[in-house]
């Protein structure tokens, strides 16, 4: 991993996976413990529109292993706005900075940005593309909740046509023999060209309307927040919104190994008496993110 | 013979050069483009609209004196990946080339998706051919699929 960008989940092997889990296991272990790892490196994040959490949450695994970070949380106020290309952008800040963390609206531009930088290139979400830290973070709190990631019956829930979590997510866990089950309205079903990846590595998978059916059988349930704006018929999103609105007396009957997983922000998707649960791991999932952050940073630095 | 006899009415037989055979009927006027055939001035025979067991309608390109290189048959490929193309000299057949869909192009097809960065800055495209007989494109910025039907020529 040394040295190399990471721009999209395909660029990294199981072997590397699991290298990213156990490092990430390291800092989580050591926690309280600070790190100098970074002492000397400069870290740039270029956010080219808004994405608080992800930028705090980047920021926060640099500051934690004692590197520094320059960079902008929105586009307006640079040389872009003066209408300068990403490429040149791009190439001037890595003059600047040991490793680039960007975000950007545009599909593709990480991997582009990677091919111009003179440094590693972390994508931290290029448009309806990529989010691949996401997608890592994911597979370490999995992980980290069920000892393993083999094996596991995960049900995916919310908006699967348009959400690159999930579709990442059940790319990366095509590894490890996992079960899906998917539900969702019939207007944000998961796409074909999924269903035949999983079909061709012969992963079973089933679609449901109907929460409550699936949550039994379920090791982790992995929520989505459900749009509005995705649904062409108002009422139609009036008629369905609460039907995947996950509250505390559904989790009655369910794995006691069973965790609930959201990338946030959450809206009303998971009502706020699941929260004292157990079962609700959704903000550890945050925490994780930093140390999956940590150790994806010093293994591209070649610090780990 | 009777048939071959007709098929020579009409397409007439050239001295040199290259028969490009097995074009789509629909993608014969891009294969045209592609080799720039406006621009030559040897001459050239087109035929449109034929029948075809295969394709169902073809088309068929007789250019006098040229023989188009790598790259363009590569071009070719791309719209056409069943096309024929038979070397002649001296009104005889010396060498058949049938064209391969490359694993891999650089340029030639735009990505269909608005929102990827090559439609925004200039980035030579780069795409994995994921499927050669419908001849589908993962582009290697946005990943997302160019298929056949949407091949816009750069």
């Amino acid at each position: 991993m040394k040295n190399k960008s990471l721009i999209s989940i395909h660029d990294y092997s199981k072997e590397d996976y699991f290298k990213i889990i156990q490092v990430a296991s390291e800092f989580e272990k050591n926690a309280g413990q600070a790190s100098n790892l970074l002492a000397g490196k400069i870290v740039a994040t270029l956010f080219f529109e808004p994405s608080t959490r992800t930028r705090l949450s980047f920021e926060s695994a640099v500051q934690r292993l004692g590197g520094r970070i320059i960079g902008f949380s929105e586009a307006s106020s640079t040389s872009v706005a003066k209408g300068e290309s990403l490429k040149d952008t791009v190439k001037t800040v890595s003059q600047y900075s040991d490793l680039i963390v960007m975000r950007h609206p545009i599909e593709g531009s990480a991997r582009w940005a990677s091919e111009v930088a003179d440094v590693p290139v972390v994508n931290a979400g290029d448009g309806a593309n990529q989010h691949p830290t996401q997608c890592l973070l994911d597979l370490f709190t999995i992980n980290q909740t069920q000892g393993t990631l083999e094996n596991l019956t995960i049900t995916l829930v919310g908006d699967l046509k348009y959400g690159r979590t999930v579709h990442s997510l059940l790319q990366a866990m095509s590894y490890f023999n996992p079960k899906f089950r998917f539900v969702s309205p019939k207007e944000l079903k998961m796409p074909n060209e999924y269903k035949i990846f999983l079909d061709q590595n012969n992963i079973e998978w089933s679609e449901h309307e109907d929460l409550n059916l699936v949550l039994p059988e379920s090791d982790i349930v992995y929520v989505t927040r459900v749009q509005k704006e995705r649904f062409s018929d108002p009422i139609e999103y009036e008629r369905v919104k609460n039907a995947y609105v996950l509250h505390k007396s559904m989790l009655e009957g369910t794995k006691s190994n069973m965790r609930i997983l959201h990338p946030l922000p959450r809206v009303n998707e998971i009502n706020v008496d699941v929260d004292p649960t157990e079962k609700a791991y959704y903000f550890q999932q945050a925490l994780n993110g930093v140390y999956t952050r940590m150790a994806i940073i010093s293994l591209i630095l070649g610090l780990k | 013979m009777e048939n071959k006899d007709l098929k020579e009415l009409k397409v007439s037989a050239i001295k040199d050069g290259t028969v490009i055979d097995h074009i789509p009927a629909k993608n014969l006027f891009k294969v045209i483009s592609i080799l720039e055939l406006t621009k030559i001035d040897t001459q050239i025979t087109i035929g449109y609209n034929f029948e075809s067991k295969k394709l169902g309608k073809k088309g068929i390109i007789k250019i006098s004196e040229k023989f188009p290189d790598d790259r363009d048959l590569n071009k070719i490929a791309m719209i056409a990946p069943e096309a024929k193309i038979n070397i002649i000299r001296d009104y005889a057949v010396v060498e058949k080339k049938t064209v391969a869909v490359p694993d891999y192009i650089e340029g030639i097809i735009r990505c269909m998706n608005p929102k990827c960065i090559t439609n925004f800055e200039k980035v030579v495209t780069r795409f994995d051919v994921i499927s050669k007989t419908d001849v589908n494109l993962k582009c290697c910025y946005c990943e997302k699929i160019t298929d056949q039907d949407h091949f816009e020529l750069i």
